[in-house]
């Protein structure tokens, strides 16, 4: 197995830490006066997102973690197991609802998403920043409330539960920030 | 700004009588301190990590009260407080004890980053402060335990001194020298480097040597300098067996180095200031490499 030299270690580096799969997210080099050097980590535990901090002796090796980010479309859900095609060599993979885990609310069909392998399995996947979907229930809306007249949730077709302006009807396509999970605007107009 | 500094400094000397030498950068014998990596530039020819070898033949030689100020290298130095490359202003005063060269440390530093309040911290006292336990005496174990509580360290080690380096570095040093010059002194006899031992308060040996913090960070190295010529030789043997468990390097000791000692290296007090990071406070920089028109690393 590859390893690097804690002198090689950089941001984004995946490296394998306590059995499993790591990203660097920082390194400190801290030397006393006279004496022993040190790297000073952070990581970020991939299958979990954890962040962890972890001390190593300057000089040693880390095993490298073959972890692979690639772009893949959502194909579609079986039960409990999640079908994803790589976008480059159609390659098909399958993660559980487990490691899908909170991108599970915004996949819908065709979408591309960033899945993360480790030794060819999917460990996690993450859903485009911005996403389009449609709302599946929501309370009827009120003529003549504007963007700023107050919210109301609303479910999508996906499952996730948003808050939208009063005047969103079921069956509009509405513009989403995954990350904060919230309601950017009505499709085609952001 | 480094101009103004290396012309303050270069005043600050001359006022003093102490005369400026220039040693060459590029030497025919490495380091053997099991910490520090020399740069090898061609068979046999390194770049000098610190210009103490040579320095200490001038005085061995009668040069009388010197200082240098000038680069030095040092292979896999890289962060936000090292470069491979970096400016070290190193000098040396005849009959004077560490106390004394404190003081005139203070006087330099106070002129070049404004003057604060000095406090000297016996080095045992800061791990009696911080974790209840003494330095000087306190087994692997118990070392080891306190460490855990503070970090996750992956290594193990039997050497107390790693324990003492991973506590000091990462714990006691980043509270140091906020608002103050804080001295370290009385370090344990295993981190002497080429210091003279002598016997603190309570009777026990310790190193003379002491470290200056700002920031949080070392800012300046000294100490009593060793004379005795069998003592270094016994020193050197003491790097290459740590070296050799270590699996570093080999180098031979330089000869023309003991040479000088054995001839007679005179009582004296030496420091090594590290400028960038002087130059990194007075501009208040974050990183070693923006206090450099060009950094390698």
């Amino acid at each position: 197995m590859a390893s690097y030299s804690t002198n090689e270690l950089c941001n984004g580096l995946k490296v394998m830490l306590e059995g499993a799969p790591c990203i660097i997210l920082e390194v400190e080099f801290v030397k006393p006066g006279k004496g022993q050097a040190f790297n000073r980590v952070k990581l970020r535990q991939l299958t979990t997102g954890r962040v962890w901090e972890r001390t190593f002796k300057s000089g040693e090796s880390i095993e490298a973690a073959d972890v692979m980010e690639s772009k893949m479309s959502f194909l579609y859900r079986d039960g409990q197991t999640w079908h994803f095609m790589e976008s480059q060599n159609y390659e098909q993979y399958q993660a559980t609802t487990a490691v899908v885990g909170k991108a599970a609310q915004w996949l819908a069909e065709q979408m591309e998403c960033q899945v993360t392998l480790w030794n060819g399995e999917v460990i996690s996947v993450t859903p485009p920043n911005f996403v389009e979907l449609t709302v599946s229930e929501t309370d009827p809306g009120v003529r003549g409330n504007t963007s700023s007249g107050g919210s109301k949730p609303a479910t999508l077709s996906t499952g996730a539960v948003v808050k939208v302006p009063l005047f969103i009807e079921e069956g509009d396509v509405i513009r989403l920030d995954t990350r904060t999970a919230t309601y950017q605007g009505r499709s085609g107009q952001t | 700004m480094r101009a103004h500094i290396y012309h303050q400094i270069r005043t600050f000397f001359a006022e003093r009588k102490v005369l400026e030498v220039t040693t060459p950068h590029l030497v025919t014998a490495a380091v053997t301190d099991p910490h520090i990596e020399s740069i090898t530039v061609a068979d046999k020819r390194y770049l000098r990590t610190s210009p103490e070898y040579a320095m200490k033949r001038l005085l061995a030689g009668g040069s009388g009260d010197i200082y240098q100020l000038s680069a030095s290298f040092r292979a896999g130095d890289v962060g936000q407080y090292h470069h491979p490359e970096f400016t070290l202003l190193e000098w040396y005063r005849l009959g004077w004890n560490s106390a004394t060269l404190r003081n005139e440390i203070t006087e330099l530093v106070g002129l070049l980053l404004g003057q604060r309040t000095v406090r000297t911290h016996d080095y045992a006292d800061l791990f009696a402060q911080h974790f209840s336990c003494d330095p000087h005496h306190a087994s692997v174990d118990e070392l080891a335990a306190i460490a855990q509580q503070h970090i996750t360290i992956c290594a193990e080690e039997s050497d107390p001194l790693f324990w003492l380096d991973l506590l000091f570095s990462h714990i006691i040093a980043p509270t140091l020298g906020q608002n103050h010059f804080d001295f370290i002194y009385n370090y344990p006899t295993s981190q002497a480097a080429l210091a003279q031992w002598t016997q603190d308060e309570q009777g026990r040996v310790v190193a003379d040597r002491f470290e200056l913090y700002i920031d949080g960070m070392e800012i300046a190295n000294g100490c009593r300098e060793l004379t005795d010529a069998a003592e270094h030789r016994r020193r050197f043997a003491e790097d290459q067996r740590q070296r050799q468990t270590a699996h570093a390097p080999l180098y031979s000791a330089d000869e023309d180095f003991l040479a000088a000692i054995d001839a007679g290296l005179p009582s004296c007090a030496g420091v090594a200031v590290g400028i960038d990071r002087i130059v990194m406070i007075a501009a208040n920089l974050t990183h070693i490499q923006q206090a450099m028109t060009f950094a390698v690393a």
